[in-house]
C-alpha cells in the first residue's frame, strides 16, 4: 500500500506541474510544449483531471458490485464495508467529474449542461449513487443493508448496458468519439493532434488516479473496519 | 413445474381478489390519473402540444401513478406481517413471479386508463396515427416496467421510508425504458412506419428480459430476512 | 413409523454483528419434542424461524430428512407448521378462504376444503367460517393461525408462544393438538410457561 500511497502522490503531483506549466505552441516543438488546439486552447488542459476522475467514478462503481456479489456469496460483512467504502469514494468522483465537466462544458459549448449521452449518463450514475446511500440509510439492521444495497447495485447495473444503446439515439453528442463527431475521435484524441507527450501525461493521470483510488479505498476500508469495532465494543 | 405454476396463479388470484376488496392500489392509482392528467391539462390550457410532448406527458403521468401504487404489493405484505405466512407457504420464485403478474396487469391496465383519458381530454392532438407501434409500446413498456418496479417494491418493502424511497430508488432504473418507451410514443403519434420502432421494441425486449432475469435471481436475498 | 428428523449443526445467528444464540447442535426425530425457553429478547422466535428456514442463519445448518434423503429447504417448508405472534393471517379474507387461498398457493394437494372445514369446526370457528378475520378477536385469530399451521399435517410442528390469547377451552384443544403430534412428527414449543415447557420432553435454555 505504501507503494501506491507514493505512487499516486508522486504522478498526481507531476500531472498538475506538468498539465498546468507545460506551454502550449501552435506548432510544438520537443517533448515539453502542448500542441494549441484553436478553439479550445488552455482549456484542454482539462483532460488530465476531468477525464481521469469520471474514469475514477465508473471504476468505483465496479468495484463496489464486484464486492456487493462477494457479499451475497459469503454473507462476509467485511465485504460489504468495501462495498460501501467504494461507493462513497465512487459518489465523490462522480461529482468531482460532473463539476469539471460542467465547467468545461460552459467555457467550451456556451453551457454548463447540454444533455449529451456523456453528461446524461454521468448523471444518472449520481442519481444511482444517490439512491444507493438513501436506501442504505433507510435499513437498520447491518446484514440486511448489506444484502439489500449489494441488489440494488446489481440491478443499476444491468440497465447500464442499455444506454450504450439507447444514448447515441435519443441525443446528439457533443464529445469526442460521440456517433455524431465525423472523425470519430474528436480533436483531442485525434492521433495528429493529441501530441504524443499529451497522451503520455493522460494515462500517467489515468494511473494516478487509479492509485489515489485504491489508496483512498484502503483507508476508507480501515476506518469502517474500526468504526464498527467500536460500536460493537459498546454494545 | 406444473405445481409452480399453478401456486404462482393462486398467489396472483389471491392479490387480485385482496386488491378488488381493500381497493388500496386501485382507488391511489385512479385519484393519481386523474389529478396529474388534470394537472398537465392546466398547464397546457392555450398551447398545442407536439406529439413528443404529449408523449413524454403520457409517460410522466404512468411513472408516477405507478410509483404510488406498485410498492403496496409487497408494502401490505410486510405491514400486515403476512410476509412470513407466505414464505412459509410459497417458495421465492413463485412469489416473484406471482407479484410480476399482478403489477404487470396493474400497469397495463393503467396506461389504459391513461390512454382512454387522453384520448378525451386531447382529443385534438393525443391522435394514435400508427396503433401497431402504440400497442406494442405500451404492452412491451408495461412489461419492462413491472418488471423493474417489482423488485424495486421487494426491496423498498424492508426499508422504513418507504414512500419516498420507492420513486428516487425507481427512477435510475427505469429511465432507459422511459427514454425508449417516450421515443417510440411519439413515433406512434406521428404516424410512423412500423418498422421505424424496431429497434426500440428490441431494446424493450431486452430490458425486460435483463430485468425479470436479474430480479428472479436476486429476489431471494431481497424476500428472505 | 415415518423416518423424519431434523439436524441443527453449529447453528449461529447475528444481528448487527450481535450474536443471538451461538452453536447450537441437536437432533430432533419423529416422536420428540423440544422446549426452547429462555428470556424474552433470548432469541426463541429468531431461533424457530431460523429451524423454520424463514431465515438464513449467520453459520451452521438446519437440515430435514425424510427417509435418510436431505430435503430442500422450500420442500421442507411443506412438511413445517407453524403458530407465531409473528405470523399473522389475511383480515380481507374471511377464516375458511384464507385456509382455502393458503392451501393452493402450498400446492402440494393434501389439503381440501372438507380438511379445512374439519380443521376450523375443531377449533370451535365453524360457526364463523364465513366472517372476514378483521372481525375476529385476538383469540379467534389465534385458533385460525392453528388451523392454518395444521391444514396440511406437518410432520414437524413449531409452537412460539402456544397459548397466547387463549381462552381455557382453547388452551384444552391446543394440548389435544400437542398430545397428538406425538405420533404425526416432532414438536417444537417456545415458551415462557413452565407448565408449556413442560409438554415435551427435551429443553434448550438460551438464557
Amino acid at each position: 500500500m505504501t507503494y501506491v500511497k507514493y505512487g499516486s502522490i508522486i504522478l498526481i503531483t507531476l500531472v498538475i506541474v506538468a498539465g498546468i506549466g507545460i506551454p502550449m505552441s501552435l506548432e510544438p516543438a520537443g517533448f515539453f510544449e502542448f500542441p494549441l488546439i484553436p478553439g479550445l486552447e488552455d482549456k484542454a488542459r482539462n483532460i488530465f483531471f476531468h477525464v481521469p476522475t469520471a474514469w475514477t467514478s465508473v471504476l468505483a462503481f465496479l468495484v463496489g458490485t464486484f464486492f456487493g456479489i462477494r457479499y451475497l456469496r459469503t454473507k462476509n460483512i467485511e465485504d460489504d464495508y468495501k462495498s460501501v467504502s467504494a461507493a462513497g469514494l465512487g459518489l465523490l468522483f462522480c461529482i468531482l467529474a460532473t463539476v469539471t465537466g460542467a465547467l468545461w462544458a460552459r467555457f467550451n459549448w456556451g453551457t454548463f449542461w447540454n444533455w449529451d449521452p456523456r453528461q446524461t449518463s454521468i448523471f444518472i450514475l449520481l442519481l444511482i449513487y444517490g439512491a444507493y446511500f438513501a436506501l442504505r440509510s433507510a435499513i437498520e439492521s447491518d446484514e440486511k443493508r448489506a444484502s439489500l444495497s449489494a441488489v440494488y447495485s446489481i440491478i443499476a447495473g444491468l440497465t447500464v448496458p442499455f444506454f450504450v444503446f439507447v444514448m447515441p439515439r435519443m441525443m446528439a453528442g457533443l464529445h469526442p468519439g460521440a456517433r455524431d463527431d465525423p472523425s470519430g475521435k474528436g480533436p483531442l484524441m485525434q492521433s495528429g493532434m493529441i501530441a504524443g507527450n499529451m497522451r503520455v501525461f493522460f494515462y500517467l493521470s489515468l494511473l494516478g488516479f487509479t492509485l489515489l483510488f485504491i489508496w483512498l479505498l484502503n483507508l476508507r476500508i480501515r476506518a469502517a473496519r474500526l468504526e464498527h469495532e467500536h460500536s460493537r465494543q459498546q454494545h | 413445474m406444473r405445481s409452480a405454476l399453478s401456486s404462482t396463479f393462486a398467489l396472483f388470484q389471491k392479490d387480485l381478489q385482496s386488491e378488488l376488496r381493500t381497493r388500496y392500489a386501485l382507488n391511489a392509482l385512479l385519484m393519481f390519473v386523474v389529478t396529474s392528467v388534470a394537472t398537465i391539462l392546466f398547464a397546457l390550457r392555450s398551447d398545442q402540444p407536439s406529439p413528443s410532448t404529449l408523449s413524454g406527458m403520457y409517460w410522466v403521468v404512468v411513472f408516477f401513478t405507478a410509483m404510488s401504487s406498485l410498492s403496496r404489493i409487497f408494502v401490505s405484505e410486510e405491514e400486515r406481517g403476512t410476509t412470513m405466512t407466505l414464505q412459509l407457504v410459497a417458495s421465492p420464485s413463485v412469489v416473484y413471479f406471482g407479484k410480476l403478474i399482478f403489477n404487470a396487469v396493474l400497469t397495463i391496465s393503467l396506461t389504459v386508463a391513461v390512454t382512454l383519458l387522453y384520448t378525451i381530454v386531447f382529443s385534438e392532438y393525443f391522435i394514435i396515427k400508427s396503433s401497431s407501434i402504440f400497442f406494442a409500446t405500451v404492452l412491451l413498456g408495461s412489461l419492462g416496467f413491472a418488471a423493474a418496479a417489482t423488485i424495486i417494491a421487494a426491496i423498498v418493502a424492508k426499508a422504513n421510508t418507504r414512500g419516498t424511497l420507492y420513486p428516487v430508488l425507481s427512477f435510475p432504473i427505469l429511465i432507459v425504458l422511459l427514454m425508449t418507451v417516450m421515443n417510440a410514443t411519439t413515433k406512434a403519434l406521428e404516424g410512423a412506419p412500423f418498422s421505424d420502432a424496431l429497434e426500440d421494441f428490441q431494446i424493450l425486449a431486452g430490458y425486460i428480459l435483463v430485468m425479470t432475469g436479474g430480479s428472479f435471481l436476486l429476489f431471494d436475498f431481497v424476500w428472505k430476512d | 413409523m415415518i423416518d423424519f428428523e431434523l439436524t441443527v449443526n453449529g447453528l449461529t445467528k447475528e444481528f448487527n454483528r450481535r450474536s443471538i444464540f451461538r452453536d447450537l447442535s441437536f437432533t430432533l426425530a419423529f416422536n420428540e419434542s423440544l422446549a426452547i425457553t429462555g428470556r424474552n429478547g433470548s432469541g426463541k422466535s429468531t431461533l424457530v424461524k431460523t429451524l423454520c428456514g424463514l431465515l438464513a442463519p449467520t453459520r451452521g445448518k438446519v437440515e430435514y430428512r425424510s427417509g435418510g434423503t436431505m430435503l430442500e429447504i422450500d420442500d421442507a417448508k411443506h412438511k413445517v407448521g407453524l403458530v407465531s405472534p409473528y405470523l399473522q393471517l389475511y383480515d380481507e379474507f374471511t377464516g375458511l378462504e384464507n385456509l382455502l387461498v393458503l392451501s393452493n398457493i402450498r400446492a402440494n394437494g393434501t389439503s381440501d376444503h372438507d380438511r379445512a372445514l374439519h380443521m376450523l369446526e375443531r377449533f370451535g370457528l365453524g360457526s364463523r367460517q364465513d366472517d372476514y378475520v378483521r372481525t375476529y378477536s385476538s383469540g379467534m385469530k389465534q385458533r385460525l393461525k392453528y388451523c392454518f399451521a395444521l391444514l396440511h399435517t406437518p410432520q414437524a410442528l413449531f409452537l412460539d408462544e402456544p397459548t397466547s390469547n387463549l381462552d381455557a377451552e382453547g388452551i384444552e384443544i391446543v394440548k389435544a393438538v400437542v398430545r397428538e403430534q406425538r405420533n404425526a412428527g416432532f414438536l417444537v414449543v417456545a415458551t415462557n410457561d413452565e407448565q408449556e415447557a413442560g409438554w415435551c420432553q427435551r429443553r434448550i435454555d438460551l438464557g
